[in-house]
Parts: C-alpha cells; sequence; structure tokens
C-alpha cells in the first residue's frame, strides 16, 4: 500500500511548527500505524534527513504512551483502541493521512508529534491517591463491595492517562481524566475516605494548570481508547459539588 | 462559596446550569402564558395586567435580567477560557465524534442567536409595552394602548419577516436547549449511563415542547392577518 502523510515537523517547543509531506511506498496492509512512522523514520535517517519523533512504548495498546491526532482523530479512526493498536488495513491506498501532535495550551509540543503530558502526573499528585496503608489483596478482600460498585471502579481505572480526552475536547477540559481517577476510588472503601479531598484537591489543579472547562459535549467518551463513560464526569460534579457545600 | 461559583471551573459551570435552568422555567411559563393570546384577546391581556400590576413584576424582571446577564457574561467567559486552554495552534482536520450533537459544540453561537432574537423582541413588546408605562405615557407608537398586549402581537405578526425573524429565534433555542437541559442536569452530577438516553429525550421533548408553543402564536396570528376566515374556521 502506498500512503501521503501530512506531518506536523517541530524541532523544539519554542520553533514555530509547519506540516511536511511525506510518501511512504510498498507498505503491507499489516504493518501497524507506528511501524509505518518506523519504515518513515528508517527511509529519513537513510538520506541523512531528521527522523518524526513521536511517542510510544508497549505498542500492546495497554500503557497510553502513543498518542497522534490521526485525520481528526485521537488516536486514529478505530474505536476503543490507541494509536499502536492502528493497522494501515484501515486506510485506503493512495489515501494522504494527517498526523498532528495533541493540541492543548496544557500539553506543550516538545518536539514534532511528542507532547509534554507532565500536567496529568501533577493532576494525580494533588489527590489521585490513598494516604493510607491498604495492605494487600487478601486484606482488600475482607471488605465486602458490591459487585456494581466494583465494576463502575474497574471501568474508571482503566483510564492510561493518555491525553486524548483533553486533545479531544474543544474546550481542552481533562474532565474525563480527573472524573475517572476521582471515581475509580470514590467507589471503593479504602478511596472513599478521601473522596472529598480528592475531589477538590484535583479540580483545583487541574484549573491551575490551565485546562478548559467541561460543557458536555461528550467528544472525550466517543474518542477515549479505554471507553470512558461521561457518568464518571457527572459523579466527578457530585462529589465536587457536595465537598464544596459540606465546606 | 462566593469564591468557589468564580474561581473554580465546576462553581462557574453550576452558576451557567442553575441560571439556565431558571430560564428554562421562565421560557416555560411565557410559553404558556402566550398561547391565552390564540382562545382570547381579553385573557392575554389580562394576564398582562396581572403581572404589571405590582411592584413585584419589576423586580421579577430585574431578576430575570440579571440571570440572563449572569448566563450570558459566564458563557462568554467560559468560552473565552476554553478558547485559551485549547492554545494557539488548531488542528488542521477536524471531525464531529460520534454521537456528539452539533449545538453542543456550538452552544455561544446559539446563545448569540437567542439574545439577539431577545433584544428584537424586547424593541417589539417590553418597548412598546412595560417602557411606555413606565415613562407615563398611555399610547406606545402604534398608537395602541400599551396594556393591549394582544392588539401588539396581531401587529407584530402580522409582517412576514417578523414571523421569518422569529422562527429563525425559536430554532435557535429549541437547539439550544436540546443539548442545554440535559447538560445543566450533568454538571450538577445527576445523570449517568442509565439516565442519558432518557436525559436526552427529555431535552427534545422540552426544546420541541417550547418551539412549538412559541412557534404556534406567532404562526397562528400570522394566518389571522392574511386570511382572517381560516383563523376564525
Amino acid at each position: 500500500m502506498n500512503f501521503t502523510l501530512k506531518i506536523w515537523r517541530q524541532k523544539d517547543a519554542k520553533s514555530k511548527g509547519a506540516f511536511k509531506e511525506y510518501k511512504v511506498e510498498n507498505v503491507s496492509s499489516d504493518t501497524s500505524f507506528l511501524e509505518m512512522l518506523d519504515i518513515l523514520n528508517n527511509d529519513l535517517v537513510h538520506k541523512g534527513e531528521e527522523p518524526v519523533a513521536f511517542d510510544h512504548d508497549c505498542r500492546e495498546g495497554i500503557c497510553g504512551m502513543c498518542s497522534l491526532h490521526i485525520d481528526g482523530h485521537a488516536h486514529g479512526p478505530s474505536q476503543a483502541v490507541t494509536t499502536c493498536q492502528i493497522y494501515m488495513r484501515q486506510f485506503k491506498d493512495g489515501a494522504t493521512i494527517t498526523v498532528e501532535p495533541w493540541r492543548s495550551a496544557a500539553f506543550p509540543v516538545i518536539k514534532d508529534l511528542v507532547v509534554n503530558r507532565g500536567a496529568y502526573d501533577q493532576i494525580l499528585q494533588a489527590g489521585g491517591f490513598v494516604s493510607v496503608r491498604t495492605n494487600s489483596v487478601p486484606d482488600g478482600n475482607a471488605i465486602p463491595i458490591p459487585k456494581a460498585d466494583a465494576d463502575e471502579s474497574m471501568d474508571a481505572a482503566a483510564c492510561v492517562g493518555c491525553g486524548a480526552c483533553a486533545a479531544t475536547c474543544k474546550n481542552g477540559s481533562a474532565m474525563l481524566f480527573v472524573a475517572a481517577r476521582v471515581s475509580s476510588l470514590a467507589k471503593l472503601p479504602q478511596g472513599r475516605v478521601e473522596g472529598a479531598r480528592r475531589a477538590k484537591a484535583m479540580v483545583a489543579k487541574m484549573d491551575e494548570l490551565g485546562f478548559g472547562n467541561c460543557t458536555n459535549t461528550g467528544a472525550c467518551q466517543a474518542e477515549c481508547p479505554k471507553q470512558i463513560s461521561i457518568a464518571h464526569i457527572a459523579r466527578l460534579n457530585r462529589e465536587f459539588l457536595c465537598a464544596k457545600l459540606e465546606d | 462559596m462566593g469564591c468557589f461559583l468564580t474561581n473554580s471551573s465546576l462553581g462557574r459551570k453550576l452558576v451557567m446550569s442553575i441560571s439556565g435552568c431558571f430560564l428554562v422555567l421562565f421560557i416555560l411559563f411565557h410559553m404558556s402564558m402566550n398561547i391565552a393570546a390564540i382562545f382570547s384577546a381579553d385573557a392575554y391581556n389580562w394576564i398582562c395586567a396581572m403581572l404589571g400590576a405590582n411592584w413585584y413584576a419589576l423586580v421579577g424582571t430585574a431578576v430575570l435580567a440579571l440571570g440572563v446577564l449572569v448566563h450570558f457574561a459566564y458563557a462568554f467567559w467560559l468560552t473565552w477560557q476554553n478558547r485559551k486552554a485549547r492554545g494557539n495552534v488548531r488542528y488542521a482536520v477536524t471531525v464531529t465524534e460520534k454521537g456528539v450533537s452539533w449545538a453542543s459544540k456550538n452552544m455561544l453561537l446559539l446563545g448569540v442567536i437567542v439574545i439577539l432574537g431577545l433584544l428584537l423582541h424586547l424593541s417589539h413588546f417590553w418597548a412598546k409595552m412595560q417602557l411606555v408605562e413606565l415613562l407615563g405615557h398611555h399610547e406606545n407608537n402604534l398608537g395602541l394602548s400599551p396594556t393591549d398586549g394582544a392588539a401588539l402581537i396581531q401587529y407584530t405578526f402580522s409582517q412576514w419577516y417578523n414571523v421569518v425573524l422569529y422562527l429563525v429565534w425559536f430554532a435557535a433555542l429549541w437547539l439550544h436547549l436540546t443539548h442545554g437541559v440535559w447538560s445543566m442536569l450533568q454538571t450538577v452530577g445527576w445523570a449517568n449511563d442509565t439516565w442519558y438516553p432518557r436525559l436526552k429525550c427529555l431535552s427534545g421533548i422540552v426544546a420541541t415542547l417550547i418551539f412549538a408553543g412559541f412557534a404556534v402564536v406567532v404562526v397562528w396570528f400570522y394566518i389571522q392577518s392574511v386570511c382572517p376566515c381560516c383563523a376564525a374556521c
């Protein structure tokens, strides 16, 4: 298969970026998107050009390290997968594919397609944890937890913190990420204790870092590779408003 | 508390939600009142007189105006922050994500159309009724009594361009409410996966009811003006 790639190239955080076109030819339909970029980079290195910088780690759809905004979609055109799980057979032969970095003021571009997602780590550090020692698994299981609560908590815990939600949101809001963290802990007894403090601290940090205000478009859940529901945002709203009213 | 309603993103959204809810309730009341004009001009004028005969009608108008101003000011404030959060460089390729409504992404645009329609509406009715009375006059510039709201409705909607402008206004309001109603419940946390389809359906019903309730009055008086016997039948 042959493709034309329109890739955002940017030397560093301070430089101005621009799109550059590249041709990739004779790519197998079973090549993954990231492998296709590897092939392109191999060609670029052989030609003595600077390879395209992009984030990746496990390449198994688990870690959330890969990013990329491909043809208008965070993590490409497929639903419920990360970029590393996108294959070239999903594109038409001869297609022009536009590849951009995450666009959000809180995720500044470091180089080409790599952005700094440290803002999410800072939000986690503000409250996305349980302060007390909860001991190992058998002790945890000693407390009966309703199946529905455990399921909801696990659904929220599936969030890999990749940043697709803030990158997709037209408001640059990180609400889905914060909601997933708050929700996964709030539904379990170990995390419940610090629920109010956590919601307030994480929302305050999210605001401080310059993420936008959620307007409930639902675009984040549509593009989330882990299909986190905006129902968790409703829970975050409840947790936060109740905590503030109790103050 | 005061700080949280201005300093926090969720607090600001709460203000949008509560003020929006207040405006929806007012609009539902206004719509019900308008429908009375179809059945009886006297009934409509009686409602207007009842609402205008007390000092609390003025207080009510002031509170209402404050509600609109708060909703409007916060909308611009939030949108300004959101544009800043999005960054200076925009995506070259954008798509409408699955299940995302056009209205939800264009609430400010729709709100601005609603406000422009509101200004037109105030110039058509408030300026020719309450303002005339406040100034102590007994006749507006159309030669009608400021207490004869029904005659003013008849006059305004006998002009086709007013009918078109009002219908565009109602359509913008319809789109605004299809997202706004369920969104205000989501913002206060009263939503979950089971309830989303129900809440979105409820939004559609409320928005359509409001659109139909307002539009029927406008269309009815236009038909009456071009064909008095059609309306009589």
